[in-house]
């Protein structure tokens, strides 16, 4: 059909002068109205995100108390991370969060949609169950993790109830079990999410690719190395996009359960770069922290924007 | 390996068993696992229901002895939930509205449409949505205050809307291309102009992904948080999200107040994917880029 419409829409025109001018007005003139069309959200959008992204970028190469008038410190802002300790802490723990979260995320999210891919009695109410927390916000998330792992909460008594009680802990008072404590409730969300799109992913299967497996005598594990994890590659690539850009954005969840404490321990690029800005308000160098946020994802977000590319004929 | 005949009842009667038994195994497994995801969903209604007294004397994990609606009611008026959900919703359900009908716009222009840097109008879009919000929390919100729109709804409406409207432009390019050039074409015979192009025919074609969308939208739009700390600062103001943060530090280590606090402020989102799960979960794989 992609085939179809393109030549429909090209065979009209092979006039190699485009027309211009008023009088010249043919068939290929987009009509102002369609102009209008793409303009008026392209303003929008410009207004709210292209033009602020354009100064905050400038912003990163300023010093501002955001009372007086910027001003241009160059790459200062970034030499000062180099002596920063808590940069290099937020650094190490986005580096963790994007390892952990993601990483378990995308492994656990694919364990749960090939153990829930048949089509069976009951598996409606797994999905959903699983899926559920996915509509909640973070903040909800969090609170509700917050509860569990008070001193006096579920968790430590369960451990005690299974005789561990000597791992009982203020998990979110400790400096070096807090920032675990807040990514589990981040996957216990994500989960499900990516679950979604690997099912997806593997409905789209051919099952005469099984069938020929089955024939050859391939056994259930080779059935999944040797044609469900090559068949699900477009379905990682999207995965994968989605789980670094949503560890990068992780915002929420850590600064509800923690503010990123105790000490630091907790924090990440995302809410130093805010407490920095709005609370600090060192402007200029909370811009240059969302500035190496920003590198962090461009690479994925080029690469999304590549495959976009390739995608929108 | 195969004896014919003589044992094909047996045999089949073992394929049986073993096919009963790898069922129960299925369900004990994904029964287990469905138990410890809605295990903490459940701990927050059983104690969203209980009284201080109770969770104070005996824990918070003990067993229940106590029942009271009191803390739904101390959270909806004494914790300001009701004003958040007032603010929650009236932001939410425009921006619905405004972002996909921006969006089905501009995506009808650029998928039904021959238009100079129709692509890479198209991809810039999307990119402005891929951002890292970070690099534009401090410049968002000098804008409001220089538009004099700080800390009133209208700003996080407007960033929401700007913000989101690229994304959307993107799936619904995707959607609508599909749709068949003939159909188009017959109604240019008929002398339709683009409006009613898309009033009449596209934008009805694309119904399901605007449902998908619509259902997405509200609930990412309904959860957020950081935008709205950026743009508003005002408690009266604040959507359910902050609002709750705020709950948290008025009612400390009064979890049954906030356990209710929490079940209203989930309430809205579970309600839209209970109704609207299909379109939900078509919403989520219609975002991926394959």
């Amino acid at each position: 059909m992609a085939a179809l419409t393109t030549v429909a829409r090209k065979a009209p025109a092979p006039a190699p002068t485009p027309p211009r001018g008023r009088r010249a007005a043919g068939p290929r003139r987009t009509p102002p109205v369609v102009l209008a069309f793409v303009l008026v959200p392209l303003l929008a959008e410009a207004l709210w995100v292209f033009w602020p992204a354009l100064q905050g970028f400038y912003l990163a190469l300023t010093s501002w108390d955001g009372i007086s008038a910027p001003r241009f410190v160059g790459l200062g802002n970034f030499r000062e991370m180099i002596h920063d300790d808590i940069f290099r802490t937020a650094a190490l723990d986005t580096a963790l969060w994007l390892l952990l979260f993601g990483g378990l995320s995308a492994l656990l999210g694919l364990a749960t949609a090939l153990l829930l891919q048949q089509e069976r009695r009951g598996v409606g109410f797994y999905r959903a169950a699983l899926f559920l927390p996915v509509v909640f916000s973070l903040v909800a998330t969090a609170l509700v993790w917050q509860a569990i792992y008070q001193p006096d909460g579920v968790l430590n008594q369960l451990l005690q109830a299974a005789g561990l009680g000597s791992l009982r802990h203020a998990w979110l008072a400790d400096q070096d079990t807090a920032l675990y404590a807040v990514i589990v409730p981040a996957l216990w969300r994500q989960i499900g999410y990516v679950m979604v799109l690997y099912l997806a992913g593997l409905k789209g299967i051919d099952p005469v690719l099984y069938e020929a497996a089955k024939v050859d005598g391939a056994g259930r594990w080779q059935r999944l190395r040797h044609i469900t994890l090559p068949q699900l590659r477009g379905v990682n690539a999207v995965v994968l996009s989605v789980i670094v850009i949503d560890s990068l954005r992780s915002f929420d969840v850590v600064w509800s359960l923690t503010r990123g404490g105790p000490y630091h321990s907790s924090e990440l690029l995302s809410t130093y770069m805010y407490s920095t800005a709005f609370q600090s308000l060192r402007l200029g160098y909370g811009s240059a922290l969302a500035v190496v946020i920003f590198l962090m994802a461009f690479g994925v977000i080029a690469s999304y924007l590549v495959r976009a590319f390739q995608e929108a004929d | 390996m195969t004896t014919p005949h003589t044992s094909s009842s047996t045999t089949s009667a073992a394929a049986l068993r073993r096919r009963r038994l790898s069922t129960a195994g299925f369900h004990a497994g994904a029964g287990a696992l469905s138990l410890l995801w809605l295990l903490p969903i459940a701990l927050v209604l059983v104690t969203s229901l209980r009284s201080f007294d109770d969770i104070a004397a005996h824990g918070l994990g003990s067993r229940p002895q106590s029942f009271t609606l009191g803390n739904f009611k101390q959270a909806w008026v004494d914790g300001g939930q009701q004003r958040a959900l007032i603010n929650s919703l009236a932001v939410t359900v425009p921006c619905v509205v405004v972002t996909l009908a921006l969006a089905a716009m501009a995506a009808f222009a650029l998928s039904r449409y021959e238009m100079p840097l129709r692509r890479s109008l198209l991809l810039l879009m999307l990119g402005g949505n891929l951002l890292p919000p970070q690099i534009l929390l401090i410049p968002v919100s000098r804008l409001s205050e220089l538009m004099g729109v700080y800390d009133t709804l209208p700003a996080l409406i407007g960033v929401q809307v700007g913000f989101g409207v690229g994304f959307y432009v993107f799936v619904l390019h995707g959607f609508m291309r599909a749709i068949p050039a003939e159909i188009q074409q017959a109604a240019v015979v008929d002398g339709a102009g683009p409006w009613q192009i898309f009033r009449r025919i596209i934008l009805p074609l694309t119904r399901p992904a605007l449902a998908a969308l619509s259902a997405l939208s509200f609930t990412w739009i309904f959860n957020d948080l950081l935008w709205a700390i950026t743009v508003l600062r005002s408690d009266s103001k604040m959507p359910i999200t902050a609002a709750l943060i705020g709950l948290q530090g008025q009612y400390v280590s009064m979890w049954n107040v906030i356990a209710a606090g929490s079940v209203i402020a989930a309430a809205p989102t579970v309600a839209v994917f209970l109704r609207f799960q299909r379109h939900f979960v078509a919403g989520l794989n219609l975002g991926a880029v394959k």
